[in-house]
């Protein structure tokens, strides 16, 4: 079973990483790698990225055929998904463990993709 | 007058309301062979189905045509092979229309399959899987009666007084997401366990609560809140018989149902713990709770629902209510605060502590939650009391004012009405 883990924080947290010192930065992407490197070993990890912050989104919407593009993330929320996960693996509950062992800290989503493989 | 308006409306609320269903003989020995045979045949058909949602739906199915064949035919002599056989039959129906669940088919029509072959292991897994916390607790709570207990939507929707298509679509999400997010049939690995345990305990405290609070005098419904969330705790009991917590909460709900008999008078009055009776409290059932407790203790793992349940059976001990051991009491809930914190808790703590240390003390302390208990009917209720205590009339007409504004209970609302025309 395939989930995505959302990773999100509060607007305010966003902005502190952004601003966080070097070497401190580097202490929490050296935890984050090695939760990838951990996961990714046991085959569970499919994929994933970190994203650039919302201030970097650009939004095109799509009505009636027409694109229009804005700048911007595309909703005003007081969280900010900053990065996702990939997984593939047996049930909730096992994605649930990854995503309680996230070191990043703020709020995981745990979602099941859509299984287009019977379809 | 105003409050007359108010009174004729509460007395349409909960407990009245139970009488437009009887409640006879029959009634409870119908609802005592649900609850002991749909859990088993849930988990029975979970295991052979490999599909808890289909399971659940033709168990339910099975149940509502035995509310309409058993009244007149009377109980079968084997009805928990009465409900498999009827509960297949349906599910052969349905998958017979799906040329998917071919294989199904062939699973469900082995002789094997009886409600007793779900080994005792199968009903634990069905509890956590209706109590898993990727699940919102109402449906939690809505789907272990149904799939454990054996309740019908319809009597989940007379419990709770809400309505039955509210309960049904409940369900229907609930068991969705079961199979959409793949939340997992089985008891939780050890790691987990203590934190799911939590969630169990606290969806059977929440139906407890909501039975025995809710309960009037004159209860007609088939199926009691209270009796059946004391029966699947005690089925937790009976699978998890190392957990003392679990054995807390079972035991902290005896000591509870054993007061019930004094807890209204004959005009179906609300009477609280000081002014009850206590010769018609139930002293075998505090007896089993007070065992149930040192069985418990003897494990050496306390919790919230151990203390708790030392508190209650305290008050049940006592002779009277200044007999009570308030310095005991205020000890127990001191611990309690250290495990669970809540404003709540606080605020029983500073009742039991206005008989220890005196109204002013205890004034002080309720008065520290005001902002957190602003929206609670007993914070007001509570401090009116202390305020009487302390010779403030006034203010605690203000209070009891407030709680009444606050309080949806029918049986309390009529209480605090009284007090307001003292």
């Amino acid at each position: 079973m395939k989930y995505v883990l959302m990773f999100a924080g509060s607007v305010d947290e966003q902005a502190e990483w952004e601003n966080m010192p070097e070497e401190r930065r580097a202490a929490a992407y050296e935890q984050v790698s090695k939760w990838f490197e951990e996961h990714g070993k046991s085959g569970k990890l499919v994929g994933g990225e970190e994203l650039q912050g919302p201030s970097s989104s650009t939004t095109v919407r799509i009505k009636n055929g027409k694109a229009t593009v804005t700048d911007g993330p595309f909703i005003e929320a007081k969280e900010v998904i900053g990065g996702f996960a990939v997984v593939e693996v047996k049930d909730l509950d096992e994605a649930l463990a990854m995503a309680k062992s996230w070191p990043g800290g703020g709020i995981v989503e745990v979602r099941p993709v859509v299984d287009h493989s019977n379809g | 007058m105003a409050w007359r308006r108010h009174r004729r409306g509460a007395a349409r609320g909960r407990p009245l309301e139970r009488l437009t269903e009887t409640h006879t003989a029959a009634d409870s020995a119908v609802a005592a062979v649900f609850r002991e045979e749909a859990g088993r045949l849930t988990a029975a058909l979970v295991h052979a189905l490999g599909d808890f949602d289909l399971a659940e739906e033709v168990v339910q199915d099975s149940l509502v045509a035995a509310l309409e064949k058993w009244p007149e035919q009377g109980i079968p002599d084997k009805p928990g092979a009465w409900l498999m056989t009827t509960a297949r039959r349906r599910a052969i129906d349905i998958l017979r229309r799906d040329k998917r669940y071919r294989e199904k088919l062939v699973l469900l029509e082995r002789s094997d399959l009886r409600p007793d072959a779900a080994e005792a292991d199968d009903r634990l897994r069905l509890i956590f899987t209706c109590c898993h916390p990727a699940l919102s607790q109402e449906a939690q709570v809505a789907l272990t009666l149904r799939a454990v207990a054996g309740f019908t939507t319809a009597e989940i929707a007379g419990a709770f007084l809400v309505a039955e298509a509210t309960v049904a679509q409940r369900i229907v999400r609930a068991k969705r997401k079961i199979v959409d997010a793949k939340i997992p049939y089985r008891v939780p690995a050890s790691g987990e366990l203590a934190s799911r345990l939590d969630g169990v305990l606290s969806v059977l405290y929440l139906m407890f609560n909501e039975g025995y609070l809710s309960r009037g005098p004159l209860t007609a419904m088939r199926r009691d809140l209270a009796d059946d969330a004391l029966w699947l705790t005690g089925l937790v009991a009976t699978l998890m018989p190392d957990e003392p917590e679990v054995i807390g909460l079972l035991a902290l709900m005896k000591v509870n149902l054993a007061r019930s008999p004094a807890r209204f008078d004959a005009a179906g009055e609300m009477i609280l713990l000081p002014d009850q009776d206590r010769s018609l409290w139930d002293q075998r059932s505090i007896a089993e709770g007070v065992a149930l407790l040192e069985r418990a203790g003897g494990m050496r793992r306390t919790g919230p629902y151990q203390v708790q349940g030392a508190i209650a059976a305290l008050h049940s001990e006592a002779a009277s209510w200044t007999d009570t051991d308030w310095h005991q009491i205020v000890l127990l809930y001191d611990a309690l605060v250290r495990m669970a914190d809540s404003p709540v808790i606080r605020l029983n703590r500073a009742v039991a502590l206005s008989h220890f240390a005196g109204p002013e003390a205890a004034l002080g302390e309720v008065n520290d939650l005001a902002i957190e208990l602003s929206g609670y009917h007993l914070f007001h209720s509570t401090r009116a009391e202390l305020l009487d205590q302390v010779g403030e009339p006034v203010l605690a007409r203000t209070a009891r004012r407030r709680a009444l504004e606050l309080c949806q209970n029918p049986a309390e609302r009529s209480l605090l009405e009284r007090k307001l025309r003292t």
